[in-house]
């Protein structure tokens, strides 16, 4: 880890967008989301001011999360094409500010949850975020191959985090949708690293395809998609989806096999062949199927979750199917 | 840190924009941490009475 920051009399002053920023808005949005989920799906009767300030906490644990992450990553973020603008290596936030706001928020999200709501929740959230600021982010992610395969545990947890918010308990059913976003993560960010190998490898971070080579990667892609695809239609058959969910599920699956089959037979990772190049723009070969699957990714985890959502939130039957 | 002396105006109006965040979101954490303890107290002590 080092503070990576331009010289002071050139650095932009501080903007208060460039402290939200450092909190991940785009994440924190998926990980309210999930949250969300998880606390509608438990179908237990919550108090609305409480079960907005359980999800508020969540929101800003994930954050608290990516404010350490930003300031213990600003070394390698500075030197990757879709990081170096982040506040702290573009040097307009520095690296103990960003550190300070981490800790100070998660303080607060996991004291206010456990007083607010419960101390199961505020427990399970203290773990997601030890887990991602210093297992993954200062341990596994520079040191495994299979650091977003353990570190995608962090992203994961949040439907149980709103499943114990709601009830005080983390039953089979909410370890299933962590289960589900658990075996989602690595083809998702796996794709998206095979066109993005150049920069994980230049930083030394070891990704899959940067140590094992896009070949192994897209056969365990394959290998993730052909677990994911059943687990992601079993909440149809404990009683927590409907024929919505188990109709959206199937099909997002099947689609899901598709986009990962062909990126399997696909050249994606590997360096074209001067020869078989179209064109300037045929930069990478195969890239369009892991762009294809990584945009279909994130569609697939949104559709299972927003159609359980919806489906409990409208008080529509499961289907019981065990 | 910068002396606020010596700050440009884009300076200025960045730390008045930091300090205006700063003071809103402590004022909502105290409305909140207020509310909080409403619920709770109805949820919990009212019953007793």
């Amino acid at each position: 880890m080092a503070m990576a920051t331009a010289p002071s009399d050139t650095r932009a002053p501080a903007r208060w967008q460039d402290f939200l920023q450092l909190l991940k808005p785009r994440v924190m949005s998926l990980v309210v989301f999930t949250g969300l989920t998880g606390l509608v799906a438990a179908d237990r009767p919550m108090n609305p001011i409480l079960a907005a300030v359980a999800i508020l906490c969540i929101a800003v644990g994930a954050g608290a999360s990516g404010a350490l992450n930003m300031w213990y990553d600003a070394d390698i973020d500075a030197q990757m094409r879709r990081t170096r603008g982040r506040p702290v290596p573009a040097g307009r936030v520095q690296g103990p500010d960003a550190a300070g706001l981490g800790v100070v928020l998660s303080l607060f999200s996991v004291m206010l949850m456990g007083m607010a709501v419960n101390w199961l929740a505020a427990g399970l959230l203290a773990f997601t975020i030890v887990f991602y600021a210093v297992v993954y982010t200062m341990w596994l992610k520079r040191w495994t191959a299979q650091n977003i395969v353990i570190g995608g545990l962090a992203g994961a947890l949040p439907p149980v985090i709103g499943w114990a918010a709601a009830t005080g308990t983390a039953p089979l059913n909410a370890w299933l949708l962590c289960a589900i976003i658990f075996m989602w993560t690595p083809p998702h960010f796996w794709a998206l690293a095979l066109y993005t190998t150049e920069d994980y490898a230049r930083v030394g971070v070891p990704m899959m395809p940067v140590v094992r080579g896009a070949a192994s990667t897209r056969r365990q892609i394959l290998a993730y998609t052909a677990v994911l695809v059943p687990l992601g239609v079993a909440p149809a058959f404990t009683g927590l989806g409907g024929a919505a969910y188990l109709a959206v599920s199937v099909l997002g699956g099947v689609m899901f096999l598709l986009l990962a089959v062909r990126l399997w037979r696909s050249k994606a990772g590997e360096s074209p062949d001067p020869r078989t190049t179209d064109g300037l723009y045929d930069v990478r070969a195969g890239a369009k199927d892991a762009r294809n699957l990584f945009a279909f990714s994130i569609l697939y985890v949104t559709l299972l979750f927003a159609t359980l959502l919806v489906e409990h939130l409208a008080g529509l039957p499961a289907l019981h199917l065990h | 840190m910068s002396d606020p002396a010596r700050e440009s105006e884009t300076e200025t109006k960045a730390r008045r924009g930091r300090n205006i965040a700063l003071a809103l979101g402590l004022f909502l954490f105290v409305v909140l941490i207020f509310v909080v303890t409403i619920v709770r107290l109805r949820g919990n002590v009212a019953p007793h009475f």
